[in-house]
Order: structure tokens, then C-alpha cells, then sequence
């Protein structure tokens, strides 16, 4: 094959081939996009949470986008925990001061960064949330500090509208 | 095809077989000519034939009462159960039905563990296995999610965010999965698909599996090569199909047992309560013929060597052949690899025992040092064992140990001069 001198025909067929194959790939794109969030999915609004009946130490779970969002009204201790731990402690090193911009207040998903879990509240080797599928421990400021999953809980962008309304989204 | 040619007594079959050989196949099918000494661990392939024939039957039936939406799938699913006339009865063959079929496979696969089927010339069918078994782990996850029970809906969690531990791209790749950001009714609809196609798939495999089979015909427990056809081979009709069937019959006594009598015992009380993604069930867990392969996830700390381990778990099985490097098929000829093989059986059954109890303290201790064990299995002992070991003589034909009683040719002569 290789001491053979490319011929038209030989030019044509690499021609055909790569045609076929951009009009291959520009049919199989539609059927993979299609899997992905449709426009319905993508446009669900965002949501407002009235806070005003939890007291310290309380949280509330709601749903936004199909996933559960913790709400915890933190107590002085539980601040005072995440905020005197050391960087180079931390598997995710995020300041507290970061993740809660108001401290009293902890707003963030509340899903295991592992495989997806609702961590069980007031549970672990850290006072904070506790995974049952596979035994992540997350701190006061839902800082990963022990087991499989490798990022802390995410926190999610929301504003406060009011002194009792929290927007998520 | 067949290793004689074959006409049609009939005028009409013969007009017909000229136009189309499906009488030429049936023929080749009927005389296709098989060791004598196939002993009852190879009547699993006609069995999980069997099983998969019954899943597509009672599944199509299913699907005519299910409906794949997240708001009505659960109440479909006692719809299916307290109204559809037989429903109940349909429903629990098909959920034990997905058991029995792992159970089945299970059996198949250490068959051809111990037998060393995989080994040349008889790879590709081995790896078309592999593929099956892959496939059928894919059609009984999605299936478990159909009734979007609890355990539907967080075992569906768990699994899809296995792939967001693919570098880069993962969360992407979930996001698309889901056709959303969590596991809600799009994951619910193509899950419907996806578990509705595969059965069709493995059926088209299990067609190239049997195809690749009758190249070199079946493997044999003294593992040496037959000549066929000889005094060493029996046509598979009417020995097999005797045989085989005799074996199914056993097989269905089984399975009736827990249709009829312990219909959820393999299954999660969890999962009568609907989907609520606020709240994960205490304790998650897999079907039982996933839990040795949790066990190696759960046993490493890392999220991407867990899912790396999990997989390659599985996928270490497709080179075997070639990790093997011992030319003896026959574990009965291998005194090593025999218990090698037998601590294999313990590791996995181990494996699977730690993958239902909670991964801490001594269970995970136990996880991790069956799951390096297991890999140890594959990928020392294996290659390793095939140059050292001292193997037992192989008999001259599988007529011999028949003949003599023994497998062992050594036994067999001693037999022989007893005689005399």
C-alpha cells in the first residue's frame, strides 16, 4: 500500500469518508442533546423560603431544581466551631466566613458530594451532617471532613429579599 | 454449518431449504454433536436461556399496565399488583425472575471458571459473555427503578453519580444522564426505554454467543479437545435437550419457591414507600447480585478509585484469557488452581456479605482485604500459577475416565491392572 502513489481515486474516497463522517456527526448530535435538561426543566424559577419560624440550632430542607437545599439557623457555638478551624485541616480547605456570608445562617445542598445522598442533620464525628449511604462526616459549615466524598456541600446562590425571606436560585 | 450435508426428505422442505437453510440450522442444531461427559453444571446456558425468554414474556406483559411517570409509576406499580387480573403473579416472576437470571449466571460463570472454558480456542465466546452480563446489570438496575420506590429512586441517585467521578466532565455527563439536576421523571422516562431495549440486545448477543460456541463446540469437565463427531460426542438431540430440560425442571422448583412463597424476600421493604428525594433511606443497598462489586466501591476512600476499582472489578474478567496462562483448561488437572479457585468463591461470597452491612469497623476491614485479594486472584495468582504449577496428566480422550471411572489417567490404569 505504502509505495503505491495516491491516485484521484484514492483522493476521492478520503473525501467521501470525510464528509460521511461530519454528516454522521451532525445527526447523532441531536439525538445526544436531547437527553440533556430541556427548556421546561432549565426554566424552573427560583424559590423563596419564608425562615422566620426557625430558631437557632433548626433546620428546614426544601426542594429547589429537584434537589433538597438545607437551611440552618446556626448557634453561636456551631459558628464559633467552623470558623476556629484550620485550613490545613480541612480535606476542601473554604472559609466559613465564605460559605455563610451571614453566619447565623447556612444555606447549601443537601447532597453528598459522593453520590448524591441527603446527609442526615446533627449526625457525625463533627456535629454537623452525617451520610448514611457511605459514612461521609460534614462539619457545622457542611465542610467534608471525614470519609469518601471529596468536596464539601455546595452552596447554592441566594440572597436574603428580607430579614425572613431567603431566595434561592 | 453443519459438519455433514443435509437434504430435506421432503419435496416441499427441500424447495424451501434450497431458498432459505433454516432446516440445514435446526438440523445442525438437533445432531450438533457434544461431549459425553458434560456433567449438570452445563445445563445454566439452556436454563438462563429460559430466564431471559421469561423476562421479555412477562416484561412485554407488564409494560402493557406500567406507566413511566414519575407522579403515576408507583401507583401503576399496585395497580399492576392489586387490579390487573394475574398482575401479582406476572409482576413477582418477573422482579424474582431478575434474581433467578443472576443466580443462573453466577453458576455459568464459575463453571467456566473451574472448567476453563474461557481459554483458547473459546475467548470471544467468553467475552461475549462478559458483554451479557454487563448488559444484564444495566436492564436490572433500570428495572429497579421502574416501581420509583424509595430504594428506586436513591439507588438510582447513587449509581448516576458514579459517573460524576469522571475527571472534568462528570458533572456534565450526570446532568445529561438525569435530563435534569436530579433523578425526576426524564430519568424515569428514558430508564423505561433503556430497560425495554437491552433484553432485545442481550437476545441478538446471546445468538452470537451460542454461534461462537458451535466453532469449537462445547468445552467438557476433563477440559481436553474432542473429536466430533466420535465415541467421544452425543448428539445434542435427544441427550442434551433431555438432560438440559431434566435440570430447568429443578431449576423451576426454585424459582416458584420465592414467587409463591417468599416473593420479596429479595427485595427491600423501602421500596413499597413512594420516592421522596428529601429524605435517603437509612441504609442503601443494592440488589443482592450487585453487593460484592459495592463492596470493592465502598472499600476504597477515594470517589474516583472507588468507581475505577468497582469497574475494573468487572472488566478484569473480559482478559482473563489472557491472564491465565496455563495451558490446562480442567481445574480437575490443576490441584493449586483448584484451591485457588475455591478461596476465589469464598472471597466473592465474602465480598458480597460485607457489601450488605454497614462500611465501617471490622466490615470494612474485611472489605478491603477481600477486595486486594480478589485482585490478587486475577492478576498474580493467575499468571503466576499457570508457569509454576505441576499439573496431573491429562487423559488421551475424555472416552478414557469414562471408561476407566477415574479423570485421572494415573487412577484410571491403576484401575486397569486392579481389573486384571
Amino acid at each position: 500500500m505504502s509505495d503505491k502513489k495516491p491516485e484521484r481515486r484514492d483522493f476521492l474516497f478520503t473525501a467521501t469518508y470525510a464528509v460521511g463522517a461530519v454528516g454522521a456527526a451532525a445527526v447523532v448530535w441531536p439525538l445526544v442533546d436531547q437527553m440533556n435538561p430541556d427548556a421546561s426543566v432549565k426554566a424552573l424559577a427560583s424559590t423563596e423560603v419564608d425562615v422566620s419560624s426557625l430558631k437557632p440550632g433548626n433546620t428546614i430542607t426544601v426542594l429547589w431544581r429537584g434537589k433538597p437545599v438545607f437551611i440552618r439557623r446556626r448557634t453561636q457555638e456551631e459558628i464559633d466551631v467552623a470558623r476556629s478551624v484550620k485550613m490545613e485541616d480541612l480535606i476542601h480547605p473554604e472559609k466559613d466566613e465564605d460559605r455563610a456570608k451571614n453566619p447565623e445562617w447556612l444555606v447549601m445542598l443537601g447532597v453528598c458530594t459522593h453520590l448524591g445522598c441527603v446527609p442526615l442533620n446533627d449526625k457525625g464525628d463533627y456535629d454537623g451532617w452525617f451520610c448514611p449511604c457511605h459514612g461521609s462526616h460534614y462539619d457545622t459549615s457542611g465542610r467534608i471532613r471525614k470519609g469518601p466524598a471529596p468536596w464539601n456541600m455546595e452552596v447554592p446562590k441566594y440572597e436574603f429579599v428580607n430579614a425572613n425571606t431567603i431566595k434561592i436560585g | 454449518m453443519s459438519d455433514h450435508e443435509y437434504t430435506p426428505k421432503s419435496k416441499v422442505g427441500k424447495w424451501f431449504n434450497d431458498r432459505l437453510p433454516l432446516l440445514t440450522l435446526a438440523n445442525h442444531l438437533t445432531d450438533y454433536p457434544t461431549p459425553k461427559n458434560l456433567n449438570y453444571w452445563w445445563t445454566f446456558g439452556g436454563i438462563l436461556t429460559f430466564c431471559l425468554i421469561t423476562q421479555i414474556v412477562t416484561g412485554l406483559v407488564l409494560a402493557m399496565h406500567y406507566i413511566a411517570h414519575a407522579d403515576m409509576a408507583f401507583e401503576s406499580v399496585e395497580h399492576i399488583m392489586r387490579d390487573v387480573n394475574y398482575g401479582w403473579l406476572i409482576r413477582y416472576i418477573h422482579a424474582n425472575g431478575a434474581s433467578m437470571f443472576f443466580l443462573a449466571v453466577y453458576i455459568h460463570i464459575f463453571r467456566s471458571l473451574f472448567y476453563g472454558s474461557y481459554k483458547s480456542p473459546r475467548e470471544i465466546i467468553w467475552i461475549i459473555g462478559i458483554i451479557i452480563y454487563l448488559l444484564m446489570m444495566a436492564a436490572a438496575f433500570m428495572g429497579y427503578v421502574l416501581p420509583w420506590g424509595q430504594m428506586s429512586f436513591w439507588g438510582a441517585t447513587v449509581i448516576t453519580n458514579l459517573f460524576s467521578a469522571i475527571p472534568f466532565v462528570g458533572e456534565g455527563v450526570v446532568t445529561w444522564l438525569w435530563g435534569g439536576y436530579s433523578v425526576d421523571n426524564p430519568t424515569l422516562t428514558r430508564f423505561f426505554t433503556l430497560h425495554y431495549l437491552i433484553p432485545f440486545l442481550i437476545l441478538g448477543l446471546v445468538v452470537l454467543h451460542i454461534w461462537a460456541l458451535h466453532v469449537p463446540g462445547n468445552n467438557n469437565p476433563v477440559g481436553i479437545d474432542v473429536k466430533k463427531p466420535s465415541k467421544d460426542t452425543v448428539p445434542f438431540h435427544p441427550y442434551i435437550v433431555i438432560k438440559d430440560g431434566f435440570a430447568l425442571l429443578m431449576f423451576m422448583i426454585v424459582f416458584a419457591f420465592f414467587v409463591f412463597y417468599a416473593p420479596n424476600i429479595l427485595g427491600h421493604a423501602d421500596n413499597y414507600i413512594e420516592a421522596n428525594p428529601l429524605v435517603t433511606p437509612a441504609h442503601i443497598v443494592p440488589e443482592w447480585y450487585l453487593l460484592p462489586f459495592y463492596a470493592i466501591l465502598r472499600s476504597v476512600p477515594d470517589k474516583l478509585l472507588g468507581v475505577v476499582a468497582m469497574l475494573s472489578a468487572i472488566l478484569i474478567l473480559a482478559v482473563l484469557p489472557w491472564l491465565d496462562t496455563s495451558k490446562i483448561r480442567s481445574a480437575v488437572f490443576r490441584p493449586l488452581y483448584k484451591q485457588f479457585y475455591w478461596i476465589l468463591v469464598a472471597d466473592v461470597l465474602i465480598l458480597g456479605y460485607v457489601g450488605a452491612m454497614p462500611a465501617e469497623g471490622l466490615y470494612l476491614l474485611v472489605a478491603r482485604v477481600a477486595t486486594t485479594y480478589y485482585f490478587l486472584h486475577f492478576l498474580v495468582i493467575l499468571p503466576v500459577l499457570g508457569l509454576k504449577e505441576r499439573t496431573i496428566p491429562l487423559p488421551l480422550s475424555i472416552t478414557e475416565p469414562v471408561m476407566g471411572g477415574s479423570p485421572n489417567m494415573a487412577m484410571a490404569k491403576k484401575n486397569e491392572s486392579k481389573i486384571e
